[in-house]
């Protein structure tokens, strides 16, 4: 079902929100991941606020659908989320990265409620997710299970390895999405390790592949949308390749390999803070022309 | 052990140590719909067949692909599952170390691990296949527990164990035969609890997997050709480990011999030292396994032989120990 023009502009004012603070987690912290955060808060934002069936009161039940941040550095934004969720005390975000925190720059899903997997070490979430969606139709539930992966990150075969056992079992009932942020620590994918042809691959592999804008929330939606619908059917996974912005809605930093890991300062967070404001006040008057 | 599966002696000459562990897991999948065997192209090798005969909807095969197969445990896991991975002892401990330490055993999932072809009983297969070092990689991670089967009965008591307890098992077995230890599964196996297969009271041998039946050989013969009184633990908990049986052994025994097949770097030779130093106790200290370099191509007997972890190395290790003399310590009892 379409995005109505509310909607949209309701999860356009959480992705501000959710941007602000994890603008503002990396300021508490000192520094952070924020690059990556960025590129990927737009999906974070419609999976908790929209698509996954989960219970804030019950995190551990087991009818939930599970989300698996493969890329597990991005969890200065993810915790921003999960607190904002009420998984875990806001508060809780003022001691990320620092000594004696349950939060450390990799969330431990055995210490930060919500967190369905332990990651950081790149390559692990997908075989992960494969597990769960198996295990789902071993036990003849009907969760379905979300994936994300960076792209450099495809560099480790053992991504491949899972997309092998997602088609082999058609596993549809696993949706992947791929952050296509086009940048590593090291500098453009295409410099360091080219994916490219990166859909012909993921067809390949036997994904249903679906291209979106992965900054742009209502081609999100659409997408998942789709993935949704063929998921009761077990047939080919499908893959949502987002392509996005590190740093997206930091206009200074968006797309720059360097704000992988970033330092933040005040006068930067000031800054920051008021190309976020810009940002999102685009980001609404495109909500208001194109929805319906 | 009550429950589970049970086998007679029959079994023990005719049927393959892994070949236990899967007649045991089919016993364990036949009553629980929630545990699952995964495999990486080895369902064959590592004795899967009756599971295929009962529930072949419940074995996973994920290629050619260890990496993948921890991974989609550590997901089963979390999900409600109690998957059995089985493979090949070089590669569950090798080839997909990072998932094993960080979706296994971080996450303290309860997925077991049946590593088969231990140490060097494949060892015509050349040191891409040996698992000289998975010891020592597995004994370093936290909160798994780590065990190395003697024969069929102490693999079926094991794999029961590890489906009865909670959290990350890894059970360590040979390929092919091993010598029967026991006349039954009804010896007393416990986790963390090693087994007194000879008594004895000049010197303790510290042994696990194939090197237990040496040593007890070994013990033995030497009780009738020298006299000896040699005292021979069947430690098949490398962690967490026995500590009370092996200060006992200090105490009692003042000498002290461990034999696996395993690298003296980091296994069970290393796990009871770490003990005895901690103790603050000393005593005769000999480390019997292979020596720091890659093992040579072989039958495994023929390789123990060389690298002296059978019967006659272990006999000549005792010897040597034997000769090794103690001053008087008035406070020995008083320090512990």
């Amino acid at each position: 079902m379409p995005l109505s023009k509310q909607e949209w502009l309701a999860l356009e004012k959480k992705a501000y929100d959710l941007r602000k603070l994890t603008l503002q987690t990396t300021m508490w912290a000192g520094s952070g991941h924020i690059g990556g955060g960025l590129s990927i808060l737009d999906l974070l934002t419609v999976l908790y606020h929209k698509y996954l069936n989960i219970k804030v009161d019950d995190p551990k039940w087991e009818d939930r659908d599970r989300f698996i941040l493969s890329k597990g550095h991005a969890a200065i934004a993810y915790a921003p989320v999960l607190c904002d969720k009420g998984f875990n005390d806001v508060e809780m975000l003022k001691t990320f990265n620092l000594s004696g925190s349950k939060m450390g720059m990799h969330l431990d899903s055995n210490k930060v409620v919500g967190v369905d997997a332990s990651t950081g070490s790149l390559g692990h979430g997908a075989s992960i997710a494969a597990g769960t969606a198996l295990a789902a139709r071993i036990l003849g539930k009907d969760y379905l299970t979300y994936i994300a992966t960076g792209d450099g990150e495809l560099g480790e075969g053992s991504n491949w390895e899972a997309f092998m056992t997602m088609n082999h079992y058609q596993l549809s009932n696993c949706i992947v999405f791929i952050d296509r942020n086009h940048c590593m620590i090291d500098g453009p994918t295409e410099d360091v390790m080219k994916l490219e042809p990166l859909k012909d691959k993921l067809v390949a592999f036997g994904f249903n592949t679906i291209c979106v804008d992965g900054n742009n929330i209502n081609e999100l939606c659409d997408a998942i949308d789709a993935a949704i619908a063929r998921s009761k059917e077990k047939c080919a996974p499908t893959c949502i390749l987002m392509d996005t912005q590190k740093g997206a809605g930091i206009k200074s930093i968006a797309g720059d390999y360097h704000c992988h890991y970033m330092a933040i300062d005040d006068d930067t967070f000031a800054k920051y803070s008021k190309e976020l404001e810009e940002d999102y006040n685009a980001r609404v008057a495109r909500a208001e022309k194109e929805g319906k | 052990m009550a429950g589970g599966f049970v086998y007679n002696a029959i079994d023990q000459t005719e049927v393959a140590t892994a070949e236990i562990y899967g007649k045991a897991l089919a016993d364990i999948m036949t009553k629980d719909p929630k545990v699952v065997a995964i495999t990486a192209d080895l369902a064959k090798s590592t004795k899967l067949g009756d599971v295929l005969k009962i529930c072949p909807e419940r074995v996973i095969n994920v290629g050619i692909a260890e990496q993948d197969m921890f991974g989609v445990a550590a997901g089963m896991a979390r999900a409600g599952i109690t998957p059995f991975l089985s493979g090949f002892s070089a590669f569950t401990s090798m080839r997909a170390c990072d998932q094993l330490h960080t979706d296994i055993c971080y996450q303290n999932v309860n997925a077991k691990i049946i590593a088969t072809h231990a140490g060097t009983s494949f060892g015509q297969a050349g040191s891409t296949h040996h698992a000289i070092v998975d010891l020592a990689i597995v004994r370093a991670m936290p909160n798994i527990t780590l065990i190395v089967p003697a024969d069929g009965y102490e693999t079926a008591n094991a794999v029961n164990a590890a489906y009865e307890n909670f959290g990350p098992y890894y059970i360590r077995i040979n390929r092919g035969f091993d010598r029967v230890l026991y006349d039954s599964q009804d010896y007393g196996f416990e986790v963390g609890k090693a087994v007194e297969l000879h008594e004895g009271t000049d010197c303790t041998v510290i042994a696990c997997g194939s090197c237990v039946f040496q040593a007890r050989e070994a013990a033995k013969f030497l009780e009738s050709a020298d006299g000896l009184k040699v005292r021979v633990l069947n430690m098949h908990t490398i962690k967490p480990i026995d500590r009370d049986a092996i200060i006992k052994a200090v105490l009692e025994t003042r000498r002290i011999i461990t034999v696996e097949d395993h690298s003296i770097i980091g296994g069970l030779g290393s796990a009871v030292a770490e003990v005895v130093v901690d103790s603050g106790k000393a005593c005769a200290f000999k480390m019997l396994g292979h020596p720091d370099k890659f093992a040579p191509i072989g039958l495994q007997e023929d390789i123990m032989s060389e690298v002296g972890i059978d019967a006659n190395g272990i006999i000549a290790a005792v010897r040597e120990v034997m000769n090794k003399d103690f001053e008087e310590d008035d406070n020995w009892d008083d320090e512990f």
